[in-house]
């Protein structure tokens, strides 16, 4: 416990000083940083390769393909009813959702509608899809910035979710219920009431997370003004869903687009949020899930009776010509162009998934941002891998 | 870039008018797509080769060296803010990359034929053949909406998050070096979908920044959604979920016909045994 003198703390301060001076001048040599492709905030195998020059991102470059599957190749070698089990795996927390609008582009060009009911019950598992989805987001966006309470309550009450769907279609994850004019089954005794109450509890969990995540100080800190998207360059890169909604801009294509589903029935709102940051996504996702159970609740109170399925030959060929379907998918944008010159499978078929288009504006965004902040950014976009590589 | 040819003279002329195919207006006409087409022609002038608006969409065909400009004009002139995807076609009719599904396609043909007639009562399926429906070019491959008369194809979608009007641009490439101009300096996502694009069909994207691949090792030779690629999975060993598309048995017919809750039992007394 020596007692520094006024000379030893004038010498300190003025190394300190010199050093500063050495650093100004010296130019720091750019440091490359690889971010994956096993890293837990990119949900699966994605390379950020980030050129940096201190703390801050210089320059940014996205490796993508380590899971690469060709669909697009494979659905040219199947049939029709095959491939919805192919597409299944594209988006694999929402296969249902995924299974949709290529149903509905081969309907389109068979000029054929599934039944009411049908289309009520598609509706439904699309809007469990997405709270299944985004509500595993809204716990595992909270563990990228460090807490990780909220990772299991959302694995919990997600599980309630998944048993929904697993009891009417077979599958957890993979449901492959969706057909060309239906569905496989309808639904089981007692699913109506049962689904009911999850979704009470899944609005349960929203008010939890609004109060524990979105109202948490911390999280607030680490996610405002953090990787903001204008809207002009969202649009431009193709970012979708809510991650363009979070930007301020008011497109929904469940309520765009006239769709045979059954979004115009029912009454809900779009969330968008103006500030476009990290924040915004998450905060919107947030509403967005809640908004859904109230929409399956709606749907399950005005389901109509009747056939499941509509009459379709049963060797399926469709006939030729160009379609291109897109709907509103948890992630964004999800479409299919589906060409078709009358066989039993498609000539070709692209498939425009939504993370795709919303990992690609990464580059532009990483630039000038910070490293602890890049964690923050590529949750808050939310990607899914088999829907960057397909 | 080859010059363009003085008219659009590879495009069937059988069936087909040069300047543009128009939807027989059978439906109300679409005069909101309508007007984009409309307003894109006096941009793009004798460069927009053929347009189709059905079933709610819309096909614009442009000449290859107004690539650019149409994208462009897309953007400032009709509002399109959006960039939904930009990909490709090989119109080449696939050697055998599916032989299964061919096989069956003939032997499934007569059973699909003796089904068809119980079908149209429940849907006029004999509706009349949409505008929709491809083309055949001269040289007998069959070619999609709004036509085109060679080989390849590249395909870029559009969208205003305004208006919610979507359109679908296609430009005919060069059989042997099919190249176009980079829209990526337009839509700065069309960036990717190029490298998708270029290593996928080997379409050249000049004025690109970084042309390089985007899933594939960078080693990788070939272009794989081309349709002359081999699918080599399917050489080594043919595609096991043939049985997907094999008749129902007669024992189960009744019984599904019963749950479908489709019409009466007719189809089945029809249906002649295979």
């Amino acid at each position: 416990m020596t007692a520094v003198t006024d000379r030893q703390r004038l010498a300190y301060v003025n190394t300190q000083a010199s050093e500063a001076r050495v650093n100004v001048e010296l130019q720091t040599e750019d440091m490359t940083l690889n971010l994956g492709p096993q890293h837990p905030a990119t949900h699966g195998t994605l390379r950020v390769v980030a050129k940096l020059d201190g703390e801050q991102v210089v320059d940014a470059d996205v490796v993508c393909g380590y899971m690469h599957r060709g669909y697009e190749k494979l659905t040219e070698v199947r049939t029709y009813p095959q491939v919805t089990t192919l597409i299944n795996r594209i988006d694999w927390l929402s296969s249902f959702a995924n299974e949709v609008p290529f149903i509905l582009a081969a309907e389109k060009l068979m000029e054929i509608e599934a039944p009411p009911r049908a289309q009520y019950i598609r509706t439904l598992f699309f809007e469990m899809a997405r709270i299944a989805n985004i509500g595993l987001f809204l716990g595992e966006m909270a563990l990228q910035v460090g807490a990780l309470t909220p990772a299991f309550y959302a694995f919990r009450d997600r599980e309630f979710v998944l048993n929904q769907i697993e009891a009417a279609t077979g599958g957890r994850f993979h449901p492959n219920y969706d057909r060309l004019g239906g569905l496989k089954d309808d639904l089981p005794k007692g699913w109506i009431a049962e689904t009911q109450a999850v979704m009470k509890r899944i609005r349960e969990f929203c008010d939890e997370l609004e109060g524990l995540v979105a109202g948490n100080i911390i999280f607030e800190r680490r996610c405002r003004g953090v990787g903001v998207i204008p809207a002009e360059i969202g649009k431009a890169f193709g970012v979708s869903g809510a991650n363009i909604r979070a930007s301020g801009v008011d497109w929904d294509l469940r309520r765009d687009e006239a769709s045979p589903l059954v979004w115009k029935d029912l009454d809900w709102k779009v969330w968008t949020h103006p500030d476009g940051d990290s924040f915004a996504r998450y905060w919107v996702r947030l509403q967005e899930v809640r908004e859904s159970t109230f929409m399956v609740d709606q749907m399950l109170e005005g389901l109509p009776a009747g056939s499941i399925q509509a009459k379709v030959p049963r060797i399926i060929k469709v006939p030729a010509g160009e379609a291109w379907v897109h709907t509103e998918n948890p992630l964004g944008e999800m479409g299919f162009y589906i060409v078709s010159q009358g066989g039993l499978g498609p000539f070709r078929c692209k498939i425009r998934s939504a993370s795709f288009n919303n990992v690609s504006v990464l580059p532009w965004l990483l630039k000038g941002t910070y490293v602890p902040d890049i964690i923050t950014i590529l949750a808050s976009l939310y990607f899914i891998l088999g829907d960057i590589d397909r | 870039m080859e010059p363009p040819p003085s008219e659009v003279s590879r495009l069937s002329s059988a069936d087909t008018p040069t300047a543009e195919v128009e939807a027989p207006d059978e439906a109300p006409v679409d005069t909101a797509r309508q007007a984009l087409v409309d307003r894109l022609a006096s941009e793009l002038g004798d460069a927009l080769l053929a347009s189709v608006i059905d079933k709610g969409d819309v096909w614009v065909r442009v000449r290859p060296d107004a690539w650019h400009a149409a994208a462009r004009a897309c953007r400032d002139t009709l509002g399109m803010d959006y960039f939904c995807f930009l990909s490709g076609i090989d119109w080449m009719p696939s050697a055998a990359p599916n032989p299964e599904v061919a096989d069956v396609e003939v032997e499934g043909a007569e059973g699909d034929d003796a089904e068809a007639p119980p079908e149209p009562e429940a849907e006029p399926e004999a509706a009349p053949e949409p505008a929709a429906a491809p083309a055949v070019a001269a040289d007998g491959w069959t070619t999609g909406v709004a036509g085109g008369d060679t080989r390849f194809q590249v395909l870029l979608r559009l969208y205003s998050t305004a208006t919610h009007l979507g359109i679908t641009l296609k430009a005919d490439l060069d059989d042997d070096d099919p190249r176009v101009t980079s829209i990526a300096d337009v839509y700065g996502g069309a960036d990717w979908h190029e490298r998708e694009t270029w290593e996928m069909f080997g379409f050249g994207f000049e004025g690109h920044p970084n042309l390089l691949h985007l899933y594939l090792p960078s080693e990788f030779e070939g272009f794989p959604l081309r349709k002359d690629f081999p699918l080599l999975a399917r050489e080594v060993k043919p595609w096991p979920g043939i049985v997907d598309v094999e008749l129902i048995p007669e024992s189960l017919e009744a019984k599904l016909e019963a749950a479908a809750g489709g019409g009466p039992a007719a189809p089945e007394s029809s249906e002649p045994a295979e």
